[in-house]
């Protein structure tokens, strides 16, 4: 049984979060990143359970956070296996930041609902809550998986695809060899060619798990986009949220994304705003988001807000722009309160919006108050779906880079030593799959049918 | 109706290579078999290419003369040429081939199962299987022939190859016949369909065979054998197969054969659709292959023997379904072959088989009891599939018959348990060829092994004597011996050490160290390092094979294994055989059609089938772990 961890309480900025690490290993991953004050010598695996200790995260020397670390003893805990859980104070950033540490020494980050699950089958939960307990992992796998895949940029997702190809192939080149040792042979210098070929993709791998280390890729926040017609008022609107509360407005260029995101703090949550570069850019009066654009982004959100101009009637842009906004949580911005309003709210909702109404005037700032309550329940309600769990995913995405990059250092490794080559297909295979858990694709028959589209095999 | 009536214990349909190893195991544990073939003179025929073994087909058969089968040691006595394939590559994919003499590996099959007791043979086309109720569940009783004859039985294994509603095709030719010309099986299926078996068209070939008097060998390349030769079985002593061996010889195609095949492309069944079947990707016909890579130059065309009987010989490389006249010009533009004489045609073939989904792991059909399926009835394709599947289904329904536990190889222990687990999980759109890429575990599954991995299963199934089972206990305890002396046999810096290290491009020594350290170095062996180790025991030379892999391969071989422990714990894990996957709430729909269809026997096996995630398998875990508590809590209500 894998140790397993993960951030254990919703990302906020605000408040303690607990990172619990559950499984036969826990104390011993906990004591190499955990240290008693004054007491080097003291060690977690020897306290007792339904304990509480103070003491620091230490990452190379270097005190990270002050924590309160809890003891727990199999089997009473919430899994019934051993576990620590680590309060921390300082925010998003060091949680994760200690998270990667306890990943680094030795547990694998959690899947989805994989504690509950943990607990259900180690019967700490009661029989009549099966059925909740699978629709539980079932909605987070369903989640996890499109976060994940969407959490990669375009120039992410393709490189890790070239590289799955430049992995796939060569395998199937081997194995093709192997199969048909007659018709094709490999040559000599396959060897040091292949170590050469793969070099550059596992230091590119290498480079993508350290730019997540680097927590570039870290994009916590309900991600948020602005939907509206050209000169509905979308980048006044933009303005009023970046300049009210200026906590973490940030700039992540084009590293995760080819757009620019922006961190927005509202009241106790965190909104990233998505596809704001086309908004920054755009003239007032000739705003050049096209509605296709639009779109994208607003499939990938986790809430919209749709700004309609009350000052004008509803033009076809509106109508075209409500009819097919993807079913995500909505919150249709009444803009422009401060002129006298043609459009209402029946004309919007008959128009296909059904959400939330906030009136606003981005020029007044009147009303924006209002939307930060609407969002804040929306929230309590559940009803969006925040993207901690893409935080998580962000972690095993990580995971797999390093392990792929590990297995293909010892291809190379394998390839330089002149071992023979059905050894390190072994360690080719294992970074495919690992790489395939980004991109959310599997394995099945993949190296059967490369194999067969691209040597020709047999009698 | 008035009839012929017969009872026996078992039946088995076709003797082909599955037939004859079902038939075999089913009468060497005892049970009074009757083996049906439409053609006494074709048993164990080889319809296509003259060669048994290859890269993992060699595994295949090793495998199956460890559990006891007979393919290894019928070759052994029968072979035309021998070679171990790959052997510059890993232990674990060397592969040992045969050229087979075909009428002497038919003619000695066929004598020992005449000589095998409580085995009969009878020349008669079965056309209908009877299932009837018994104990409440659909059960096979008994198999009728076409002329009305009754055999009453308590199991049978179906190993019909591709004769089931055969079509033999080229060109715009279209025959209703079996391989070779041979009869068709033209009635069963409508009776195993009627029974509620559902069946699928697939779609196999076989080049052109040529006389070898016609042939200039001058202009090919000659192909020999092996030096001295490894036998296929365990069982064979190595002396018993050194002899003069017969060479293959080697050509190519070229521009012309290939512009011959492009201007006629219109005239082949395969491309205008006259065939419906679906062809194997790994063995294309020689025009899939000129359409599929048009940028390659030439194709390699194997010539070989097709027996010491006849000057007849394959071309190995040049399947096709074209017609008479494209062939002989395909066949004359090739380098030796300007003069060559066609003596049978390339032809393509279709025929019924299995559709997926309706196998368990035991090779039983699940909706009809005692009704086993082997061979390429089951989807596969090659004489050594068709064989190791034989073996498992003739002891699976010898077993059945007997009440007593059945045998399901694990993936992790054998290229059979692969083979029948993929047949088993998988949705298969051609026939299915062994591949040693498809082994994960492959490491551990090496030809050199089989005997240490599955000898002990042949000899608790009852196929393994005392005395070949005691052969492998001693080689065992041997090669244990060996590699626990080397741990502790230390290797001094001496001079003569670094001069040997160095002379092998290794770097020298420090102090000393264990002998083990030294063997794990990939530019050192275990022979070569006998003069520094003055200990050494003299042992066989196959266990010191064993004890040079176990050590220098030490880190992947642990690593493979660590694989498996993680594996056999999901495959622990066993799922009712008939839980009703509507009532497993979350399940996605596509996971739950699939589990539907293939009624995974384990969480490990559910986990291989296509379409059902990781977090299909979390579900299903969660609702067994329920199911389970829920059982205990009602067993405790009971007085």
């Amino acid at each position: 049984m894998k140790t397993i961890a993960a951030i254990a309480t919703a990302l906020a900025e605000a408040g303690i979060s607990i990172i619990r690490i559950s499984g036969p290993e826990a104390f011993s991953v906990a004591d190499r990143v955990f240290a008693f004050p004054g007491h080097p010598e003291r060690k977690l695996a020897e306290c007792a359970g339904y304990t509480v200790h103070y003491g620091h995260i230490v990452e190379d020397g270097h005190r990270l956070d002050e924590v309160l670390a809890v003891v727990f003893r199999a089997p009473k805990s919430f899994t019934a296996e051993d576990v620590v859980e680590f309060q921390c104070h300082g925010g998003i950033y060091v949680t994760k930041r200690i998270l990667r540490l306890v990943l680094d020494n030795g547990a694998s980050p959690a899947e989805p609902g994989e504690f509950t699950k943990r607990a259900f089958l180690n019967g700490r939960i009661d029989l009549t809550q099966a059925e909740a307990v699978a629709a539980l992992i079932r909605a987070e796998n369903d989640y996890a998986l499109s976060a994940s895949v969407q959490q990669l940029s375009g120039a992410t997702f393709r490189a890790v695809k070239e590289y799955r190809e430049v992995i796939l192939n060569e395998t199937a080149r081997i194995e093709a060899a192997l199969d048909d040792p007659e018709h094709l042979s490999l040559g000599e210098e396959y060897p040091s060619a292949l170590a050469e070929l793969l070099t550059p993709v596992r230091d590119g791998l290498i480079a993508l798990a350290d730019r997540f280390d680097e927590g570039r890729v870290v994009s916590t926040g309900i991600r948020t986009v602005l939907v509206g017609r050209p000169n509905a008022g979308k980048s006044s609107v933009l303005n009023v949220l970046c300049g009210r509360e200026r906590a973490i407005v940030t700039d992540i260029p084009g590293t995760t994304r080819d757009t620019i995101e922006e961190r927005v703090r509202l009241g106790d949550m965190t909104l990233l705003l998505m596809d704001t570069a086309g908004i920054r850019q755009a003239s007032d009066v000739v705003e050049q988001i096209g509605v296709e654009r639009s779109f994208a982004a607003a499939a990938e959100a986790d809430l919209i807000l749709y700004i309609c101009d009350t000052s004008l009637p509803l033009s076809e842009d509106d109508r075209t722009l409500l009819a097919k906004l993807p079913a995500k949580p909505l919150v249709v911005l009444m803009n422009k309160s401060d002129l006298t309003p043609v459009t209402t709210e029946a004309d919007v909702r008959q128009a296909g919006a059904n959400g939330t109404f906030v009136t606003v005037s981005a020029k007044t700032g009147e009303g924006f108050d209002e939307l930060r309550d609407v969002i804040a329940a929306l929230f309590a309600q559940g009803k969006i779906r925040w993207n901690e769990q893409a935080a998580l995913t962000n972690d095993r995405q990580r995971d797999a880079v390093r392990r792929a990059a590990a297995s293909l250092t010892a291809a190379i490794g394998s390839a330089e030593a002149g071992l023979p080559e059905d050894f390190y297909t072994i360690d080719l295979l294992d970074a495919y799959a690992a790489l395939g858990e980004l991109t959310g694709e599997t394995i099945e028959d993949d190296l059967a049918d490369r194999i067969f589209e691209k040597f020709c095999m047999g009698k | 109706m008035r009839g012929w009536e017969e009872t026996y214990d078992a039946a088995v349909i076709g003797a082909g290579h599955a037939g004859c190893e079902a038939a075999l195991a089913l009468a060497r544990l005892g049970l009074s078999t009757i083996l049906f073939t439409v053609s006494v003179d074709s048993i164990a025929m080889m319809p296509c290419n003259p060669n048994i073994g290859g890269s993992s087909k060699g595994h295949l058969v090793r495998e199956l003369d460890a559990l006891g089968g007979e393919m290894g040691k019928n070759i052994d006595k029968t072979f035309l040429q021998s070679k171990m394939l790959n052997r510059s590559k890993g232990p674990a994919v060397h592969s040992l081939r045969a050229q087979a003499d075909k009428q002497a590996y038919s003619a000695s099959m066929r004598k020992t199962l005449e000589n095998t007791d409580n085995l009969v043979i009878r020349q008669a086309e079965v056309s209908e299987v009877v299932v009837e109720e018994v104990g409440g569940k659909p059960h096979i009783t008994a198999v009728r022939t076409v002329s009305g004859a009754t055999f009453h039985v308590k199991g049978c294994v179906l190993a019909s190859g591709t004769y089931l509603a055969a079509r033999c095709i080229f060109g715009d030719v279209s025959m209703p016949t079996g391989p070779n010309g041979l009869m068709a099986a033209t009635h069963l299926s409508d009776s195993l369909r009627e029974a509620g078996v559902r069946l699928q068209r697939f779609k196999t070939g076989t080049p052109a065979r040529i006389d070898g008097r016609t042939v200039d060998f001058s202009k090919m390349e000659i192909q020999e054998g092996d030096v001295p030769v490894t036998p296929f079985s365990f069982s064979t002593d190595p002396e018993d197969v050194q002899k003069d061996q017969v060479p293959c010889w080697l050509t190519w195609t070229n521009e012309e054969t290939h512009r011959i095949l492009r201007e006629n492309l219109d005239r082949s069944p395969l491309f205008s659709g006259v065939i419906e079947g679906v062809g194997p990707r790994y063995c294309p016909s020689i025009e899939d292959k000129v359409v599929r890579f048009p940028d390659k130059e030439r194709h390699q065309i194997f010539v070989e023997p097709e027996g010491l009987y006849t000057h007849e010989l394959y071309l190995s490389g040049l399947s096709s379904s074209m017609p008479d006249d494209v062939q002989q010009r395909v066949v004359r533009s090739i380098a030796g072959l300007e003069n060559a004489r066609i003596v049978r045609n390339a032809y393509a073939i279709e025929y019924d088989c299995l559709a997926p989904g309706q196998l368990k792991s035991t090779l039983e059909l699940r909706a009809i009891g005692g009704f086993y399926c082997a061979g390429q009835f089951n989807g596969s394709s090659g004489y050594e599939e068709a064989a190791a599947q034989g073996i498992v289904a003739g002891i699976n329904c010898a077993k059945h018959i007997e009440g007593k536990a059945e045998l399901v190889l694990s993936r992790s222990s054998s290229y059979i348990g692969v083979l029948i687990d993929d047949l088993v999980t998988k949705e298969h759109t051609e026939p299915y060829r062994m591949m040693t890429s498809r082994a994960e575990y492959r490491l551990l599954l090496r030809q050199d092994n089989a005997d240490l991995r599955l000898r002990e299963v042949g000899y608790a199934m009852g196929l393994v004597s005392e005395e070949e089972i005691a052969k492998t206990r001693e080689k065992k305890k041997l090669i244990d011996a060996e590699e626990e002396r080397l741990k502790t046999a230390v290797a001094a810096p001496s001079e003569e050490m670094q001069a040997y290290l160095r002379a092998q491009g290794s770097h020298e020594l420090k102090s000393g160290v264990f002998l083990d350290e030294l063997i794990r170095r990939p530019e050192l062996s275990y022979e070569g390092l006998a003069p520094f180790d003055p200990d050494r025991p003299l042992l066989p030379a196959d266990v010191c094979e064993q004890v040079e892999i176990q050590i220098k391969y030490g880190g992947y071989i642990k690593r493979q294994m660590e694989q498996v422990e993680r594996m056999n714990r999901l495959e622990g894990k066993q799922i009712p055989e008939d839980l009703d996957y509507t009532l497993v709430p979350s399940l996605r729909r596509e996971a739950r059609e699939k589990l539907i269809r293939f009624r995974p026997a384990n969480i490990g096996q559910a986990g291989r089938i296509s379409g059902v995630s990781p977090a299909d398998v979390s579900v299903l875990l969660v609702w067994l772990e329920q199911h389970y508590r829920q059982t205990v809590a009602e067993g405790n209500d009971e007085p």
